[in-house]
């Protein structure tokens, strides 16, 4: 994920939020914020300082767990949205909100004419549409946006080249097509369609759109009696510039009682998608493909359901994880820290996991509290568990681990998809039909979670410090 | 040969988080020539952060100069400034 400055400045609101909670001033100061990161005078990113406000306001809201349609009131002030948060149990059920205001900077149809036009007699622009969509006034080319349909016509027809093509990045993003607008101009996400892959929350260059942050919900966790257990996903390892037990280290001392990693039920993943893997093929099954992104396997459910019998039916390491933890701390909050929009679904979903921070939520609660990883106390590994199951976040770590586990018993012949867009989408869905292929490992990130949409760090950077981890063993 | 320029990357977790992570691949930006006349290295806190007035996170330092803010492309072209190439 490329860092920009709608990145930024949510890692800077989650740290904001972070802070103040910690020095017991968030119900108190939590309004200041968005004054205090649009003072007076300094340069807005929108019409005016006014908005600029407004817009991070309802970021905040956002970020204590908050639906923003659900505003009934626009005076009410963030404080109060503090107070019901800290006193929740239930979690909003869906992961993203969308800052309806920032969308008026889409267009609402993609093509526009520029003033390049020159009146032209030929005119091949009206020619062309079967709409009727075009008019001219003041001898210029216009787009009637109630009649336009995006086909793309006009702008192929001008020989002055005057008609652009401007996207919507959040929708060109969307593998599919599960975000669109409204007839008012506002985005809405079609969740029977949504795929939880989080490409939409990293295309908006306004940040529009916000996954609803459980920051509050886990400060709860922390202030009540019971234990929080933190189970990390293995792509931790890559994040921050320290080693993993340091990094691990670093994350319990934000105050969770014991820290578990998700890698010690990747081992189970990898021993029973070996398993099932054999006797799928022994059974004459054609292939299999790996079960453990939850986007993909969201994708399967909700767009292609010829796959869903090639599926794996093994758990996910964050899966398996929360059922360890679980028998060990029955009464206990279990919070899984991970790198993106779709296992802070999966965790929503699971009947062992309560919680969900993503990279970008610890590393602000770091922030926030003083704490260097690098200079972190470590805490020791777990030397049971195998050295490829901490592999599984970089693309092929999977198959590596489930292919060294099946150790030739039964013949192997590997595919790896690395990334789903809509192109690999419509690859997928011929499989059924013919693949040479009989173990394809499928990540809905290029890279692997390395590379998920909360990530840290350059994925690249994050790619080789968890090949290190793993050669160490 | 005259002294190698110094550019040292604060890789402290605030720096870190708020995008100096991506100054890890900083060399990639670089040619073999203006590599040759620097020495990157890592430095675990800068102590910047706790300063007022030093300017907002990612930090790196090149040379005597604290950067501020910084971006691949603005320590990219500080270090060529500092070694008078184009």
């Amino acid at each position: 994920m490329a860092v920009n400055h709608a990145v930024l400045m949510r890692r800077d609101l989650l740290t904001r939020l972070s802070t103040l909670f910690y020095s017991g001033e968030l119900e108190l100061k939590v309004d200041r914020i968005p004054l205090d990161l649009r003072p007076k005078g300094v340069e807005t990113s929108r019409c005016c300082i006014y908005k600029d406000r407004a817009m991070l306001r309802y970021k905040v809201m956002a970020l204590l767990g908050f639906n923003i349609r659900d505003e009934v009131d626009e005076l009410t002030p963030l404080s109060e949205y503090v107070k019901v948060a800290r006193s929740r149990t239930e979690l909003s059920k869906e992961p993203l909100t969308v800052v309806d205001d920032v969308c008026s900077a889409c267009v609402k149809v993609n093509y526009v004419v520029t003033n390049m036009c020159k009146g032209c007699m030929a005119r091949p622009c009206t020619s062309s549409c079967n709409k009727d969509a075009i008019f001219f006034e003041k001898g210029q080319a216009h787009i009637d946006s109630d009649k336009c349909v995006n086909c793309g016509l006009c702008q192929k027809s001008c020989p002055y080249h005057a008609i652009i093509y401007i996207p919507v990045p959040c929708e060109e993003a969307c593998p599919v097509s599960a975000i669109t607008k409204r007839e008012d101009g506002t985005e809405v996400i079609d969740y029977d369609k949504c795929i939880y892959c989080g490409r939409c929350i990293v295309s908006c260059p306004f940040g529009a759109v916000m996954e609803k942050s459980q920051l509050m919900d886990v400060f709860n966790a922390f202030d009540s009696k019971k234990k929080v257990i933190a189970m990390v996903a293995p792509a931790i390892g890559g994040q921050f510039k320290a080693p993993l037990g340091q990094i691990l280290g670093a994350i319990k001392s934000l105050g969770f009682d014991e820290v578990i990693e998700v890698a010690l039920g990747a081992d189970m993943t990898t021993e029973n998608e070996a398993k099932e893997f054999m006797h799928k093929m022994e059974e004459g099954q054609q292939f299999m493909t790996t079960s453990c992104c939850p986007s993909y396997t969201a994708a399967v459910g909700k767009h292609l359901p010829n796959l869903i019998p090639f599926v794996s039916d093994t758990l996910t390491p964050m899966q398996y994880t929360a059922q360890i933890a679980r028998a060990q701390y029955p009464d206990d909050i279990l919070v899984f820290v991970g790198p993106c929009l779709a296992k802070r679904h999966e965790t929503f979903c699971d009947e062992n996991a309560d919680l969900m921070l993503s990279f970008e939520e610890i590393g602000s609660m770091f922030i926030a509290k003083g704490i260097n990883v690098g200079t972190s106390e470590a805490i020791e590994l777990d030397t049971t568990i195998d050295s490829t199951s901490r592999g599984y976040p970089v693309t092929s770590g999977v198959m590596s681990a489930v292919n060294a586990k099946i150790a030739g018993r039964v013949e192997v012949r590997p595919l790896v998809i690395n990334g789903l867009d809509k192109m690999q989408l419509k690859e997928l869905k011929k499989f059924p039909k013919g693949c040479s292929a009989n173990m394809v490992e499928v990540m809905a990130c290029e890279g692997g979670c390395v590379n998920g949409c909360n990530v840290i760090a350059n994925p690249k950077v994050a790619t080789r410090q968890v090949g290190e981890i793993v050669k160490k063993g | 040969m005259s002294k190698k320029l110094s550019v040292t990357i604060c890789t402290g977790t605030l720096c870190y988080v708020m995008g100096g992570a991506e100054l890890q691949v900083l060399e990639e930006h670089l040619s073999p020539e203006v590599l040759d006349r620097i020495e990157i290295s890592g430095s675990p806190c800068l102590d910047c952060c706790n300063q007022d007035g030093a300017g907002k996170a990612p930090f790196v330092k090149i040379g005597d100069q604290i950067v501020s803010e910084a971006s691949i492309s603005k320590v990219v072209e500080i270090i060529k400034k500092e070694l008078n190439v184009e």
